[in-house]
């Protein structure tokens, strides 16, 4: 397993507290993990992954609303995925209304952020 | 550029969640290693600012020698101050001494430069063999000291943090003040460690 050196600066860089990542919600890092881990399968360039993830963070600055890196980073993986064919993203986000009308106590419910 | 996923009024944690269940089922992605990936990256970035001050030191002399006289100011220089930093002494590694910090009654640590203080410096066992037994412990990090190197342990107190400066490892005399940011480790800057030049 060999670690990357991350962006310090500039639109891809993650957010960080005295160079350590900082992860607001359990989420940000599930997501960081599974870029980190299908990239280490070979599954794509890092490049790749990094022009993907400035081009999300790039719209989501020019767009309203409230800023969130790791959008950005998901919106990044599922957009290089689904362009390589690995995942269709309309099963994605079935999958993830699925996951929604799971029993309350096996949920997320009383979290809905947006 | 490909096209974009089109906006979804499902929370992100569960779009997440599905990709992650997803990719698990196609076999594309193992959980545990995912989770491997996140812990090494939360534990092994950083802390930037600690390795900054000790890359402006190798760098340039002037400054060495302000930050092992007075380092609270030669740290507050570079931008870097703040809780748990009012008193911060500099101890400077060389190869007959090494330094090793401690904290025995807790876990005092400074964190404008190393961030908060990783699980095993929290230790007791870290805590008391510290002092008792430093060149056994170093072994068990994996630093083995001649017995020409003297130890000098550093036990910190809420009113004096202290940070080790390394030794600047051989062979990297090419390389940048910015280059060298990246060799320095926590380990290294609390002298559980040696900085090691890039293989």
């Amino acid at each position: 397993m060999t670690l990357l050196d991350l962006d310090v600066e500039g639109p891809a860089a993650p957010p960080r507290s005295n160079g350590e990542l900082v992860f607001a919600a359990p989420w940000e890092s599930r997501a960081f993990g599974l870029a980190m881990a299908l990239h280490d399968s070979g599954r794509f360039e890092w490049e790749a992954f990094r022009r993907q993830l400035i081009a999300a963070v790039v719209r989501a600055e020019r767009a309203a609303g409230e800023f969130s890196y790791y959008r950005c980073w998901l919106e990044a993986l599922q957009t290089l995925l689904a362009s390589e064919g690995v995942v269709d993203l309309v099963v994605v986000e079935e999958r993830a209304g699925v996951l929604a009308g799971r029993p309350a106590g096996h949920d997320h419910d009383h979290e809905h952020g947006r | 550029m490909s096209p974009v996923p089109a906006p979804s009024d499902l929370p992100v944690e569960l779009r997440t969640e599905a990709l992650e269940s997803i990719l698990v089922e196609k076999g594309l992605v193992d959980p545990a290693v995912l989770d491997k990936f996140v812990k090494t990256y939360a534990e092994d970035v950083g802390p930037l600012n600690g390795a900054k001050v000790v890359a402006r030191a190798w760098t340039d002399p002037e400054y060495k020698a302000r930050l092992l006289e007075d380092g609270t100011a030669a740290i507050a220089e570079l931008g870097f101050k703040g809780p748990q930093g009012e008193c911060i002494v500099v101890l400077e590694n060389t190869p007959t001494r090494h330094h090793l910090v401690v904290c025995t009654l807790c876990s005092c640590y400074p964190w404008p430069v190393l961030g908060l203080p990783p699980t095993w410096y929290k230790d007791p066992a870290y805590r008391s063999r510290a002092v008792r037994e430093p060149r056994a412990l170093l072994a068990e990090f994996g630093l083995e000291l001649g017995p020409e190197v003297e130890i000098k342990v550093f036990d910190s107190s809420s009113e004096v943090r202290y940070m080790v400066l390394p030794e600047r490892p051989a062979g990297t005399d090419g390389m940048s003040e910015e280059e060298l940011v990246s060799l320095v480790t926590r380990e290294a800057m609390t002298g559980v460690a040696k900085t090691k030049a890039p293989a």
